[in-house]
């Protein structure tokens, strides 16, 4: 029971931040259409800026909470706006072509975003974990939990919540819904559709930064971040269904516990099992285990 | 003798709509059947299942006494039912005789070759005498792309011949044909299957040409066959003119 | 057609190319070689888009023909760089005959996610294997060619662009021939419409199969290639990144010109190499940029293995008057 309850655990840390990526990963589809294959460089920025704030704050003599704060509000602020300044300065340039083109078009920002990052940080790994202390240790069940990661949990729930209360409970949100399930149909009842997409990009990116900078205490900052966290926060996206916010949920929750079930289990399997599932949900059922009510176009 | 097509007892539903609701029907061969009824009475989804592409929710479709009901659009295909559609579904980006080239290699049992030309081994000869046939000939060449709604129903006729088939099932063989030209392409459809004395089943709404070109009609009315005989009856009957040709 | 060149020609052009490889710097041979051997593998996902389905999956067949001969090469001390060409090849094609069947039935966007997540699958497995060296991979020794050892590393490096050179190029004119072939054009018909295709009678499903099992042979090929320039294998090869730089080169090619993947793959390393060697850690960024430029100004470059492409123009000289009767230009 013990060891079953640390795979829960352990699956529950593992997909709180999985979620927040996922997110906007699938919301960004969701609404524009466009698969970011840039998203998890903006996971990688996040992380980096934090480390940066956490470190810069620390070399001030000032206490890790401190740390903690200016790395949320530096991400936020920074992120929101690369997000904002990239749709709006590059991507809109291709809107109305092939969807191909903008799939294109994120690569190439991914590439060159991972060359800016090793500009500015350079390529050894920087870590930046005073924030982890914060919230001391939990025991549980015999074993010792690192209380930040627990706080990760609660915090991506909220961050859940709050998205899906945005989306269904307010007008904004109602309008960002509408544009996901019939973009024509939207524009023709006089919704802005390109604000719509510029709001939703910068929120997605703002919330790949925000995982990012949230896991930064815990994990060290290389390169190769970016691509690993885009490959995985995909994967849960298809598991869960393009363009779903629960199904972001329910698709972190499965590759987290199952991630933490193999490190138990099966180690090896940790890392081809979670691309097994996704490959089996291609096969079988291949909208995701949330499928997206679409209009039948005639 | 065993008919053509023997159709019993044919359903189907998609949620409330009833497509197909006990359809029976028998067309002996070398018929020239035409198919009326206003949109969404079930003549194409007809033609859709007799060739594979639906399956029905129940009943029977047999080809020569021979049960079909269980194949694929490709196995139907193979057995000597050929169709054409009410949208032409061509190979946009080739030529015209390429369009027909692709057919000519469907009609072959070997595995493709991955060396011999396309247009090798007879396979454009055999296109271009068929494009021949509705006066395409010259068009052989163009891009699909190219060419107007009325050669490319044409082609998209010509490519349902190129396997010879017993059956012919035309969806809408003149709509997007101007009026002029109706009646020559109805009058190349018919010339151009007379070698085969293949059975032709057309789908139309032009009642000109359901009554020029028919020797028999079915009536569809909600999935259902409303009326079935000579055209001159058909066409006639109140019911017909009521649900389908509305009136005068 | 016209304007195409005869086959002997064209392998004349490949023994000169080989042979001009005598007359060029160590470092443009071993550029050179990365350059033919990403171009094998670009290449064969250009067959395979021509039916319609773009793999981003490559990587699985370019690590299970690099794992391949690595294991036997080490096992049976097999060095021969022809015989280990054939085996990466054998060994991608084995995998692609087992998955092309099952994978073949899904189209689009469905395709090319089952491919990545299957490649993805490969890497997982490797990364975490102890076996196989894990994520650091293994080494194996210098290949040879008929017997003899190459001591000298420019008669080695000459040796292996030579060898990969004609390897490609061979790759190049048999997909020629395969382009103008009947199964070519089948393949083509498959991607406008596979429903019409069905309904004359052909299967979609194998001539997906068909095209899919040569990309995978190219691919595997392309690994012994990698592998043998290399003297390395790790699980990089199955990476996603790894698969995307093959489909990039496939797409800046585009789906009707096989010399334009030679160039397009050439283009890509002599990027790679120059920003390395002027300002480390900037290729990415330049080729990211070089590709926004490409996806601006020269459209038609860009996403032509999904873009519908202007017909070839065809003589003009029988520019016959086309009539209302015709019906013909809209």
């Amino acid at each position: 029971m013990d060891f079953f309850l640390t795979i829960v655990l352990d699956g529950l840390i593992q997909a709180s931040w999985l979620f927040i990526v996922a997110l906007g990963l699938t919301l960004v589809f969701g609404v524009l259409k466009i698969l970011n294959i840039a998203h998890g460089s903006f996971y990688a920025l996040g992380a980096y800026i934090a480390a940066t704030a956490v470190t810069t704050v620390a070399a001030h003599g000032l206490p890790p909470s401190v740390g903690f704060v200016a790395m949320l509000v530096s991400v936020a602020f920074i992120a929101s706006a690369v997000g904002f300044l990239l749709e709006r300065g590059l991507l809109k340039m291709f809107y109305g072509r092939d969807e191909v083109v903008l799939l294109l078009v994120t690569y190439a920002v991914f590439l060159i975003l991972e060359d800016v990052t090793k500009l500015i940080w350079g390529v050894n790994p920087i870590y930046a974990t005073q924030p982890y202390e914060l919230f001391g240790n939990l025991e549980f069940a015999g074993l010792y939990y690192v209380g930040y990661d627990l706080v990760l949990i609660p915090i991506s729930v909220a961050a859940g919540l709050a998205v899906w209360f945005g989306l269904n409970r307010t007008v904004t949100g109602k309008i960002v819904l509408a544009v996901i399930h019939n973009e024509e149909m939207s524009a023709s009842m006089g919704v802005k559709v390109k604000r719509v997409y510029a709001i939703a990009f910068a929120f997605g990116v703002l919330l790949a930064a925000m995982a990012g900078a949230l896991t930064a205490p815990k994990i060290s900052m290389q390169p190769g971040l970016s691509s690993d966290v885009i490959i995985l926060s995909f994967a849960i996206v298809v598991i869960g269904g393009l363009g779903s916010v629960e199904g972001a949920a329910v698709g972190a929750i499965l590759v987290g516990l199952a991630r933490a079930a193999s490190v138990h289990l099966m180690p090896q399997a940790e890392l081809f099992m979670i691309y097994l599932i996704m490959a089996g949900v291609l096969m079988f059922r291949p909208e995701g285990l949330f499928q997206r009510e679409t209009a039948r176009r005639i | 003798m065993n008919p053509v097509l023997s159709v019993r007892g044919l359903d189907k539903r998609f949620g409330a709509v009833v497509a197909a609701d006990a359809l029976t029907i028998e067309i002996a061969a070398g018929q020239k059947v035409s198919l009326i009824g206003a949109n969404g009475a079930g003549k194409t989804t007809f033609v859709n299942m007799v060739t594979g592409y639906l399956k029905p929710d129940s009943g029977s479709i047999a080809l020569d006494g021979m049960n079909i009901g269980g194949h694929s659009p490709r196995g139907v295909a193979q057995l000597g039912i050929s169709r054409s559609f009410q949208i032409p579904q061509l190979f946009i980006e080739l030529t015209a005789a390429e369009n027909l080239m692709v057919a000519v290699s469907g009609t072959r049992t070997q595995a493709l070759s991955f060396h011999s030309p396309a247009d090798a081994q007879g396979r454009r000869e055999k296109a271009v005498e068929l494009l021949g046939r509705f006066g395409l000939a010259d068009l052989a060449d163009r891009p699909v792309s190219e060419l107007a709604g009325g050669v490319r129903k044409l082609i998209d006729i010509a490519m349902a011949l190129v396997r010879r088939p017993k059956l012919l099932l035309l969806d809408e063989p003149t709509s997007g044909v101007s009026a002029e030209e109706k009646f020559a392409t109805m009058d190349r459809v018919i010339h151009a299957v007379a070698p085969d004395a293949a059975t032709i089943v057309f789908v139309e709404h032009d009642m000109e040409i359901v009554s020029r070109y028919a020797d028999r009609v079915v009536a569809f009315y909600s999935g259902r066959i409303l009326a079935d005989g000579n055209p001159n009856d058909v066409l006639k009957d109140p019911e017909v003119r009521r649900y389908v040709t509305g009136g005068a | 057609m016209k304007r195409s060149l005869h086959p002997v020609i064209m392998i004349m052009l490949v023994v000169a190319a080989a042979l001009f490889g005598r007359a060029l710097p160590t470092w443009t041979l071993s550029l050179a070689t990365v350059a033919a051997s990403n171009a094998l593998i670009a290449l064969g996902i250009v067959v395979l888009a021509r039916t319609g389905n773009v793999s981003f999956g490559q990587g699985l067949f370019f690590a299970a023909g690099g794992y391949g001969v690595a294991l036997i090469a080490n096992a049976w001390g097999m060095t021969d760089a022809v015989a280990q060409v054939i085996i990466g090849a054998i060994c991608g094609g084995l995998l692609g005959l087992v998955i092309g069947p099952l994978i073949a039935r899904y189209t689009g966007i469905f395709f090319g996610m089952l491919t990545l997540a299957l490649s993805m699958v490969l890497y997982g497995a490797l990364v975490k294997s102890t076996v196989l060296g894990g994520s650091d991979g293994f080494n194996v020794g210098r290949p040879t060619l008929f017997g003899m050892i190459f001591v000298d590393p420019r008669e080695a490096d000459f040796m292996l662009y030579a060898v990969s050179v004609v390897t490609t190029g061979l790759a190049g004119i048999a997909a020629t021939i395969l382009f103008r072939s009947e199964l070519g054009l089948v393949s083509l018909a498959v991607r406008e419409n596979n429903l019409r295709v069905e309904y004359l009678g052909t299967s979609a499903n194998r001539i997906v199969t068909i095209n899919f099992i040569i990309a995978a042979v190219f691919a595997g090929a392309g690994g012994a290639f990698a592998l043998m320039a290399q003297r390395h294998i790790d699980p990089q090869f199955a990476y996603w990144t790894t698969s995307g730089e093959f489909v990039f080169v496939a797409i800046l090619a585009g789906y009707q010109s096989v010399a334009a993947v030679f160039v397009a793959s050439l283009a890509l390393e002599l990027v790679r190499s120059f920003s390395n060697l002027y300002l480390p850690n900037t290729w990415q960024l330049v080729l990211g940029i070089f590709l926004l430029g490409v996806i601006l100004f020269l459209p038609r470059g860009i996403g032509s293995l999904w873009i519908r492409d202007k017909h070839k123009k065809n003589d003009s000289a029988a520019e016959t008057p086309v009539t209302a009767e015709k019906g013909a230009v809209s």
